[in-house]
């Protein structure tokens, strides 16, 4: 089939997606890159152009530096480790046969689709609010003092609220996973008098392995960048303790100016997605060679 | 499964399960009922039971114009989404039917470029779009979400492509049919569906995208993300009218989702988890 015409043919059509990613991927990229090494203040032009590395060490120096990448990696380390685990049992919860399970699985995948700044917005003022919060009058009812969420534990509310959004998503995922588990594997275990965790840990997690990588990959790329959901609740606040580098970027380049500094930062965001990514891809691969 | 269950598994499982997953609907349950309360039910504590007023629906339009968001959202959704296909469909297509040594590795470079923050590139980007006119306009945005989700578009295409059998092809093509009539009379019918799915979830994705949409727009090209966003203002009590908002902004989203469960694993697992 691979005749010389076909194969121009197929270069042909490969050439747009090809050459638009290529374009998208490299020439903001390279922009950046220039910018990182670069004094640029479009309010105070005075005294830009060149000045090394000054602009890497300012963002290290900064000590919300550190923090925005100790909490990026706390918020996709967390929210892995709730929906992985979170999303395995509620896969064999569903699994089990039952009443109404089209429902079940129905209401469980919803919150995947709702928009990430009304999740925060619910959450920021139905559910977590101090006073008129549904959490509130659960604390009150039982006589307990109402928790002001995002102003003791803000990262821990973007991570409740992360976690909720992406929870649906890996159950569903892992919950396909394990439909398509052969039935007559499990009986056969069942038979030889493997008990549940027997079976769980020697046919239903390897089965599940590849499923579980794929999760783990997905929720990774958009957890690296989660952006609307602080935006919308505490705006990074209080202080520095829940924003993260995307957002430690966003600042620092539409909110101070400081292009500079947000262009070094925002080559140390590709670095970091990078390392994390070369891990990920790696281990899809090799899944999906399978 | 073959062996019996009894009843009070199944109770219990049953049991188990709806309450789990009421609890995980639970905070989009009660925004749908907080917005049919008055704002000043809507801060009177935890009640199930709305008095079914409408007027915040009726505000949340002739305050904020909610009609020109969602239109926002339904044009860029829907047309970011054409304009992935027509640039995803060749490529995907060429790289299912004839496959080279490269193919994989091309496929997970594209993958790659979604590993990219936006942030890296958000200055850049945004000098680029100010410099050509194209900020808070709706065909920067369409190209902007064209190319975040084409990878996803073409590994989706991709995938249900290479299910198709090559063999039919070679078999139309003995009976003499060209390479229109081969596209026309066989393929297209069987590539329908599987382009169906890919943009029924990509539209999905769009709809909710929530960082381009936000920072590159203002007012004309805005969608219902940064809509929703503008109520983030910690003034005022307005829990009614936010659960309106929120309500009208994710039910569209919502139902399609719930037909598209399949499809969203097949999409965005990469054909790995079906």
């Amino acid at each position: 089939m691979a005749t010389q015409q076909t194969r121009s043919l197929a270069r042909f059509m490969m050439a747009p997606s090809v050459v638009l990613l290529f374009v998208w991927m490299i020439v903001p990229l390279l922009f950046t890159l220039w910018f990182s090494f670069q004094q640029y203040n479009p309010l105070n032009p005075i005294r830009d152009g060149f000045v090394g590395f000054s602009n890497y060490a300012l963002f290290y120096s900064n000590p919300a530096f550190l923090q925005s990448i100790l909490n990026t990696l706390t918020i996709v380390v967390a929210v892995l480790l709730i929906t992985v685990i979170g999303g395995i049992m509620l896969a064999l919860l569903i699994d089990q046969p039952m009443w109404g399970q089209g429902i079940v699985r129905i209401l469980v995948i919803s919150p995947f689709f709702v928009m990430p700044p009304v999740a925060a917005l619910v959450w920021k003022n139905m559910i977590m609010h101090p006073q008129y919060g549904v959490f509130a009058d659960i604390a009150r009812f039982f006589g307990g003092q109402p928790i002001d969420w995002f102003g003791q534990y803000p990262l821990t509310a973007i991570i409740i609220i992360v976690a909720w959004q992406w929870l649906p998503f890996a159950t569903l995922i892992l919950l396909t996973s394990l439909q398509s588990l052969d039935g007559e594997q499990k009986e056969a275990a069942e038979m030889d008098g493997a008990g549940f965790v027997s079976r769980f840990i020697y046919l239903t997690l390897p089965h599940m392995s590849r499923a579980i990588t794929v999760v783990i990959l997905i929720q990774t790329i958009f957890l690296l960048s989660v952006y609307a959901e602080i935006l919308v609740t505490t705006n990074g606040g209080p202080g520095y303790a829940s924003t993260n580098l995307p957002f430690l970027v966003y600042q620092k380049a539409l909110l101070e100016f400081k292009i500079g500094q947000a262009s070094a930062g925002g080559v140390i965001a590709v670095i970091l997605a990078n390392i994390v990514a070369f891990f990920a891809m790696r281990a899809v691969g090799k899944n999906l060679d399978k | 499964m073959a062996r019996a269950v009894t009843p009070q598994h199944k109770t219990i499982a049953t049991a188990a399960a709806w309450i789990v997953a009421l609890l995980i609907f639970f905070p989009i349950l009660y925004t749908v009922i907080t917005s049919f309360k008055s704002e000043q039910e809507a801060i009177q504590g935890f009640n199930l039971f709305p008095s079914g007023t409408m007027e915040s629906y009726s505000e949340v339009q002739a305050q904020s114009g909610y009609f020109k968001f969602f239109l926002n959202s339904v044009l860029l959704s829907v047309g970011s989404t054409i304009l992935a296909l027509l640039v995803a469909i060749p490529a995907a297509w060429s790289m299912a039917f004839s496959p080279t040594k490269r193919t994989k590795d091309i496929l997970m470079w594209m993958l790659s470029t979604k590993m990219m923050p936006a942030v890296a590139v958000l200055f850049p980007i945004y000098l680029i779009f100010r410099d050509t006119g194209l900020l808070d306009s709706r065909i920067g945005l369409m190209i902007m979400l064209m190319l975040i989700n084409l990878p996803i578009v073409v590994w989706m295409l991709y995938t249900y492509f290479r299910e198709i059998p090559g063999e039919i092809l070679e078999a139309a093509r003995m009976d003499g049919a060209s390479l229109w009539n081969e596209i026309v009379y066989v393929l297209t019918p069987m590539a329908v569906p599987g382009i169906a799915s890919t943009m029924l979830l990509n539209i999905i994705l769009a709809w909710n995208e929530a960082f381009w949409t936000i920072r590159l727009t203002t007012t004309e090209a805005a969608p219902l993300t940064a809509f929703i966003s503008s109520f983030s203002s910690p003034q005022g009590l307005f829990w009614a009218k936010l659960s309106a908002a929120s309500t009208l902004a994710i039910a569209p989203i919502l139902i399609m989702g719930w037909f598209s469960q399949k499809q969203l694993v097949r999409g965005l697992t990469f054909g790995a988890v079906k």
